[in-house]
């Protein structure tokens, strides 16, 4: 009695961060078809701020910039960071942790500081736009393409790719053939998770971005000083569902972020095939 | 070795792309927070306006929220993550997930969605409303700003605490009530100081980052509630003073080293950003 | 009942989300006994074992612990102590406190810890390893500080899971003569879980064979050994020529066509059995002296013996022998009487027959 009324209890409690958690989601999700402009009352199923928000040609030109900027922002930093790896992991012990340090910068940079200092950095250099927009997204999406492959790197035997050279490939060849097949995966998490950090981004797009140019969340954030329109809404819906689907994705996948192997090595109870030595 | 000479080699972009976007950065912002604005001569004036009531109570207002939305995090977290952590292992990931899932919707839409729940003429009150109860009137508190935080890094916490809790072994526990221990001295003996490594990585990753925050505080605090993230992001926008803004931000980056190496100090096995 | 019995299983039945996994176990177990719970894993042999230490509940059945009935009492309120599988040491406690971790919950006095712990440390021989962390001990020294952490609270019985199933052979080989020595210095009552039958056989007073959530054979090593219940008990334990047979008439039993003597009685006329021969027990002779002709297919040299292969009548019999026959010998193939085990067919495939008391 006393067991099952506090598994209630948890269950309850589960249940109500979950509801907390999810509610501001669902409620945006919601309004994206509610037909009236008010935040509270339900005026029926409509489209039409989907159809407005395609119709507009800001919004648009913002989601082309946006998509873009995601994908060439990831496919440089997946190239860069797997060229990396490979040198990395070549490397002498302290080297190796000094540049993994260094790499840690950004992430464990609070996100307004890298920002600024982007910002200030490329003002003596270049005029704000999108190459500085790219440069600071390959900048905080490298720690992320590189922790991905990382692991991977790790686990290659490098007897394997010494062989390879030792049967007289070149190193080139033994990369393609050894190394990339191994860490391929790792480079597929490394994409996506670019990708998703990408779109994710607000601060340092913002400080980055310079007059001319809007990320979709920039965009928002500005729009939002004129009074939120319920296309935001919708927009902020379809964001959240690309995200939601690269993410799924990552995670069939197996990356390591929620997949963390789980030591539970059990004996598997083979019987053993060895000669008894018990005599009568 | 000559072939390992040449891997090495492979990594040289990428030390240059470290070296130019991002140590370099941080020298420039550092040279602009020690030098005067105009005469770029060298001064320690913008670190020294910290000392501004302005500044320096959005600094304490900043620490207190972030201290307080870490504390509520964590009292939220662990009991969820202790429940997780007893499902089946398959199911747990699966539920866990899914909490940690509103993370990786954008921050924006996160705090706009979270502002049409709280605003003064938003769903909540609405809902209120309808049943004639008496409506909510946090909008533009800091106690809006708390709970955007809490709702924004919440998963932060959930995520390193279930995994330390999950990471025991379930031997270790049986082997704690074979020797006499009772639920409640496996909690306090057993589970808690073996999560404390999740725990400390959960403060560190809520705190560090809501420390910093700005767009929270302005999407949901309203033009009167300043913290630091805010007070810098507009000498960088509105008062265009840029030495003034880095010399904010090298003190604020001060405040998080110092936070993240005090927590360093408690987490031994370097479980850190185990969020990857 | 007996009065030396310190633990009884009654009619002990649980399955898991359906699948029975104890089939109405019943097992006593006598004081200051080695006892070892021998079988493949998901035989129920661990099952078995939680059951006891109070981990997992039964479905139907009672257990009872010098006469009490102790079915419903959790595990920390109980006379025993278990060694985990993979020893389960705390990891952010020192050997000290991971010994002494029993003793604080009891509230001993702090001399008295003290005592234990060196008294336990030299038990099993690590002296000196109070302030070390778990993580900087081998593992046979850190399933000694297991060992150390159970004993020291003094139970009456001591529950070890598949003890030594991580550690490398030799290292197996000098625990397993360790555990007899404690046991003997302790004098309390083993029980033994392991899926490695010659482990079972040097270390037990008694085996308990089991197979798909049933007992197959309870008996002294000698006994499990040489008169194996059914197919399965010989061939889990040692190596077996396990043939179809028929049981002509009492004391003659027909395997491959040839006409073999043995001893058994009482199987009726005509009847299907199996027939066990351990390999040691086939002697090649020459081919007519033997009941049956074969040739040597193959040869293996053992050390202590030689195995040889030996195809007879369509079935390739497994022979040890110190005499060496070289292959495609032609070879005869005799069993003594007493070397020959008759057993009944089990009654289904799946399920072996479930065997009752000792």
């Amino acid at each position: 009695m006393v067991k099952k009324l506090f598994s209630f209890i948890q269950k309850f409690y589960v249940a109500i961060i979950f509801l907390i958690l999810y509610s501001p989601v669902i409620v945006l999700m919601v309004l994206s078809f509610n037909d009236s402009k008010s935040r509270v009352i339900w005026g029926g199923f409509t489209l039409k701020w989907y159809s407005r928000m395609f119709n507009s040609s800001i919004i648009v030109e913002t989601f082309i910039v946006t998509v873009t900027l995601a994908l060439l922002s990831a496919a440089i930093a997946v190239v860069l960071g797997t060229a990396a790896c490979v040198g990395i992991e070549a490397m002498r012990r302290r080297n190796k942790q000094i540049v993994l340090g260094a790499t840690n910068i950004p992430l464990l940079n609070a996100d307004i500081v890298t920002g600024i200092s982007l910002m200030l950095f490329f003002s003596r250099f270049l005029n704000a736009g999108f190459p500085t927009l790219l440069i600071a997204h390959i900048t905080f999406e490298l720690p992320y393409v590189i922790l991905s492959i990382m692991p991977r790197m790790r686990q290659i035997n490098t007897n394997a790719y010494n062989a390879a050279l030792d049967l007289g490939a070149t190193p080139l060849y033994a990369f393609f053939k050894i190394i990339l097949p191994e860490i391929f995966p790792g480079i597929i998490t490394g994409f996506i998770m670019a990708l998703t950090m990408s779109l994710d981004d607000f601060t340092i797009s913002y400080f980055t971005k310079g007059p001319g140019v809007s990320t979709l969340p920039t965009m928002i954030y500005s729009e939002l000083r004129k009074g939120v329109k319920p296309e935001m809404y919708a927009l902020s819906t379809l964001m959240f569902l690309a995200v939601l689907i690269l993410l799924v994705i990552v995670n069939l996948k197996g990356s390591p972020m929620l997949s963390k192997p789980f030591a539970n090595a059990k004996n598997g109870g083979k019987k053993h095939a060895q000669t008894m030595r018990y005599r009568r | 070795m000559k072939s390992s000479r040449l891997r090495r080699l492979v990594a040289a972009p990428y030390l240059v792309w470290i070296v130019g976007f991002t140590i370099l950065p941080l020298i420039t912002i550092i040279y602009y927070a020690f030098t005067e604005r105009g005469t770029n001569s060298f001064t320690f004036k913008n670190i020294l306006a910290i000392r501004d009531p302005i500044h320096f109570n959005a600094l304490v207002l900043s620490l207190w929220v972030a201290f307080l939305s870490t504390l509520i995090c964590l009292l939220l977290a662990y009991p969820l993550s202790y429940i997780l952590s007893k499902l089946k292992n398959g199911r747990g990931r699966f539920v866990v997930f899914l909490f940690v899932l509103p993370m990786w919707m954008n921050h924006i839409l996160r705090t706009l969605a979270l502002q049409n729940l709280l605003s003064n003429t938003g769903v909540i009150n609405g809902i209120l409303e309808f049943l004639r109860l008496p409506t909510l009137n946090i909008m533009n508190t800091p106690t809006a700003i708390i709970i955007g935080m809490v709702y924004t890094y919440l998963p932060f916490m959930i995520l390193p605490i279930y995994n330390s809790i999950a990471k025991i072994d379930d031997g270790v526990i049986d082997a704690a009530y074979d020797l006499g221990a009772s639920g409640f001295t496996v909690f306090r003996r057993l589970i808690l100081p073996l999560s404390l490594p999740g725990i400390i990585s959960g403060i560190t990753m809520v705190f560090v980052p809501s420390i910093s925050e700005f767009v929270i505080a302005d999407m949901l605090g309203g033009s009167k509630t300043l913290l630091i993230g805010n007070v810098i992001e507009q000498e960088f926008t509105v008062g265009s003073n840029w030495n003034l803004g880095s010399g904010l931000s090298v003190v604020l980056m001060v405040f998080i080293v110092a936070s993240m190496v005090i927590m360093q100090r408690y987490d031994g096995d370097g479980e850190g950003a185990a969020l990857w | 009942m007996e009065k030396d019995i310190i633990i009884d299983l009654k009619d002990i039945s649980v399955s898991f989300d359906g699948e029975p996994v104890l089939n109405n176990i019943n097992l006593y177990i006598r004081d200051n006994e080695f006892i070892t719970l021998l079988g493949p894993s998901g035989c129920g042999k661990t099952t078995t074992l939680r059951i006891i230490g109070g981990f997992l509940k039964p479905d139907t059945g009672r257990v009872i612990f010098e006469g009490k009935d102790i079915t419903d009492l959790p595990p920390n309120k109980r006379q025993l102590n278990t060694v985990f599988q993979n020893y389960a040491l705390f990891p952010h406690l020192t050997i000290a406190e991971n010994i002494a971790f029993g003793l604080k919950i009891k509230k001993k006095s702090k001399e008295y810890i003290k005592d234990k712990i060196k008294y336990a440390l030299k038990l099993v021989n690590l002296e000196g390893f109070e302030n070390r962390m778990p993580q900087s001990l081998s593992g046979g020294q850190q399933q000694r500080i297991a060992i150390a952490r159970a004993i020291v609270n003094e139970p009456k019985v001591l529950l070890l899971d598949e003890p030594l199933g991580a550690l490398d052979l030799k290292m197996r080989q000098s625990m397993q003569y360790e555990l007899i020595r404690l046991k003997n210095e302790l004098g309390i009552t083993f029980v033994y879980i392991t899926h490695d039958q010659e482990e079972a056989l040097t270390m037990s007073d008694t085996i308990v064979v089991m197979n798909k959530g049933n007992i197959q054979q309870i008996g002294t090593p000698e006994d499990i050994y040489n008169e194996p219940k059914n197919a399965f008990v010989a061939d889990f334990i040692g190596e077996s020529n396990i043939i179809d047979g028929i049981m002509l008439e009492d004391k003659l039993v027909e395997i491959l066509g040839a006409k073999f003597p043995c001893v058994d009685t009482g199987f009726g006329r005509n009847k299907p059995v199996d027939v066990v021969i351990r390999p040691e027990d086939v002697d090649l002779v020459e081919p007519e002296k033997g009941t049956i002709k074969g040739v040597v297919t193959s040869l293996l040299f053992k050390g202590v013996h030689y195995e040889m292969d030996v195809l007879a009548n369509g079935y390739e019999w497994l022979v040890h022998s110190t005499d060496m026959v070289p292959v495609g010998r032609e070879v005869g193939i005799f069993v003594d009487p007493y070397n020959i085990q008759i057993m009944h067919k089990p009654i289904s495939e799946d399920e072996e027959a479930s065997s009752d008391e000792e």
